[in-house]
């Protein structure tokens, strides 16, 4: 039986002497189709603090998808382990992971992932449908998400009413939704116009400016700058780990 | 995940394709309606009887003279020589274990009560008639042996015939006309109501028989004291074969049909000949049930595909829910019951149809139809356990499918 404990020891964030959000210690991940083996990842470790600002880098095939995989909760290394929130994922059972990943995680993704004929509220909503406990409030909380993220106004909208700046704003509402400690993004302006897509990392900055920690998967520079930190991966491993200085504007 | 929220995505999913949705229930629907066809000419045939015994009661034997055939061809029921005083008193002397018998001789007529009048049957019986046919008077006197033996214009009117005669007013003691002639109302007679076949028993006005063969019927040129048919009720226990048998043989005596010769008469059981007559009915019933049994497997195959298409086009979904926290049951159920609500709206609309095609035989093929509650809930509760069998694989495919590769889908 896996506990999820929300640390109330670590709620500040920045302070180094607490056990980091993220340790990925040795991982590899080896995928074996039909005859041939592929090894995505060949032992990784890194640590990423609360409050950090993560880009991770890289061609495709250098491992950053298995890596965002891995982060998310999704699938589980096959050696070396992945501390979340101080938990070991690839100890945890598919439901306890899925526990895991509607507590601790919101996801945006390049496609934005929205429900179809579903209205904004709803789709900001849905977390809260599979959390354990059921929170109360569900349309009270969507509606403050959906406030945050500058579409107060648009509750009852559908996707196909709204652009893809305002869908994606959506989705980032829906990962917020269960105040989760880390917010994974897979290319999430792949699909938007460079406008949109600074609208949407103005927003991510702000967001991570008031604490949460957030993981962007990219493989733009202009999506990387508002990063405080770039992990670039190359051939399964990590070829560059930067600490940048306080994002410019 | 709360039920409310997957059904709500259930139908939200059922109205993105309508018309697919509805066409793939085409067979729950056919199944459905054929079970309340089935359920309700079944239970439509079982109450038919079983009103009938409680109407006749169990042991009665009715005797009829049958129709006299000449070179093959039949001249119609009853052609033969009536039935006389003479053959009645004979079964009732002759024939074991008789409780009661009574002779009807019948003619429809216009009876009239100061301005209404109304068009009905009269029956001369005699003074054990009510008796024989397990029935009873409501309110006033039964007609006696003295009645009979006076032919005294009394009469016993059902509750149809009073109601449209005197209304309201009780109609013991007032006096009308049947083709003219006035009768007293010595008595009213409990309601029996109707048969499914739309006949209607309190419809009847029932008077000394020797007072309907001098008044209302007339002399038959050759059997004076004719009777139309005779009841027969016999003591509990009996058995009616054996009784049957001695009716016939006592008959043949007594009206001398020579050895050899078909009888001139029929001795019949209502109860069996009603049996009969529903037979076709239950026949009719099992034929349904292998319908409605082959379309609920067709329809749940046909729900089954639809389902595993519905997984396959929604991979992301199903992604994008296990991504965000739903539990290998929750989506489980969910597809559970978007398959069990698919199937529940074949069901509905398959009652609707059902109820319809049972009206439509009723009507058509005149057959009693009965509807129950429990017909209703039963069809759709088929239903739903054909939604959650044939729901199951694809539900279990789509649970299973890893967060990974659902995402990744096109």
């Amino acid at each position: 039986m896996n506990l999820l404990v929300r640390g109330s020891a670590i709620t500040a964030s920045g302070s180094a002497s607490k056990p980091p959000l993220i340790a990925v210690r040795e991982v590899e991940k080896v995928y074996v189709t039909g005859e041939q083996t592929v090894r995505a990842l060949a032992g990784v470790s890194f640590t990423i603090e609360e409050g950090e600002f993560v880009a991770i880098m890289g061609p495709s095939g250098s491992g950053k998808s298995t890596m965002m995989n891995l982060l998310g909760a999704l699938d589980v290394p096959t050696k070396g382990s992945i501390l979340l929130n101080g938990q070991d994922v690839s100890t945890l059972s598919r439901d306890a992971m899925a526990d895991l990943r509607n507590r601790t995680i919101g996801f945006v993704f390049q496609q934005f992932n929205l429900l179809p004929r579903t209205t904004a509220l709803r789709q900001v909503m849905l977390p809260l449908a599979y959390a354990r406990p059921r929170p109360g409030d569900c349309d009270l909380v969507a509606r403050q998400r959906l406030d945050q993220v500058g579409l107060g106004d648009r509750l009852c909208h559908l996707p196909q009413q709204l652009s893809g700046g305002q869908q994606q704003r959506v989705a980032i509402a829906r990962a917020l939704v269960n105040d989760p400690k880390l917010l994974l993004a897979d290319e999430p302006t792949g699909a938007l116009d460079s406008k949109t897509s600074a609208d949407i990392m103005g927003l991510f900055r702000d967001l991570n400016r008031r604490g949460i920690t957030i993981v962007v998967v990219t493989h733009e520079a202009e999506v990387a700058r508002y990063a405080r930190r770039r992990i670039v991966f190359g051939d399964g491993a990590i070829v560059e780990d930067l600490r940048l200085p306080s994002a410019s504007d | 995940m709360q039920l409310i929220d997957c059904l709500r995505a259930a139908v939200t999913a059922i109205a993105t394709n309508f018309l697919r949705t509805v066409l793939t229930t085409l067979g729950i629907i056919i199944g459905v309606g054929s079970v309340i066809v089935m359920m309700a000419v079944g239970a439509g045939a079982r109450s038919e009887i079983e009103r009938q015994i409680a109407n006749l009661g169990t042991h009665l034997l009715t005797v009829n003279p049958s129709a006299k055939i000449f070179g093959g061809r039949s001249s119609g029921a009853g052609s033969n020589l009536p039935l006389s005083e003479e053959d009645l008193r004979a079964i009732e002397t002759k024939v074991p274990c008789v409780l009661a018998i009574s002779g009807q001789l019948w003619a429809s007529a216009t009876v009239v009560y100061g301005n209404a009048n109304f068009w009905t049957r009269i029956w001369g019986v005699h003074a054990q008639y009510l008796f024989a046919r397990s029935w009873s008077i409501e309110s006033g006197r039964e007609i006696t042996e003295q009645d009979i033996a006076g032919a005294r214009r009394v009469a016993l009117v059902g509750l149809t015939v009073a109601k449209k005669l005197f209304g309201d007013n009780d109609p013991v003691g007032e006096v009308f006309r049947i083709r003219n002639v006035p009768f007293t109302v010595i008595g009213t007679l409990t309601p029996k109501g109707q048969t499914s076949f739309g006949h209607d028993h309190d419809d009847a006005i029932f008077v000394p028989m020797t007072t309907a063969r001098f008044q209302l019927i007339g002399k038959h040129p050759l059997v004076p004291d004719q009777i139309g048919s005779i009841s027969v009720k016999f003591q509990d226990g009996t058995n009616l074969r054996d009784a049957q048998e001695e009716i016939e043989q006592v008959m043949r005596q007594t009206r001398r049909v020579p050895p050899g010769d078909d009888d001139t008469f029929v001795v019949g059981n209502p109860i069996e000949s009603m049996k009969t007559r529903t037979a076709a009915q239950t026949t009719l019933g099992w034929l349904l049930a292998a319908t409605a049994a082959i379309s609920l497997i067709v329809g749940g195959i046909g729900i089954m595909n639809i389902m595993l298409v519905s997984v396959t086009e929604r991979t992301r979904e199903i992604g994008l829910r296990m991504a965000v926290g739903a539990r290998r049951f929750d989506i489980m159920l969910q597809f559970l019951l978007e398959a069990t609500t698919l199937c529940m709206l074949g069901g509905l609309i398959g009652i609707v149809l059902g109820v319809v095609a049972a009206f439509v035989t009723a009507v058509i093929a005149e057959w009693p139809i009965l509807i129950l509650p429990q017909t209703i809930v039963l069809a759709l509760f088929a239903a739903a356990i054909v939604g959650i069998l044939f729901g199951f694989l694809p539900a279990r495919r789509a649970a299973q499918l890893s967060p990974i590769e659902a995402l990744r889908s096109e």
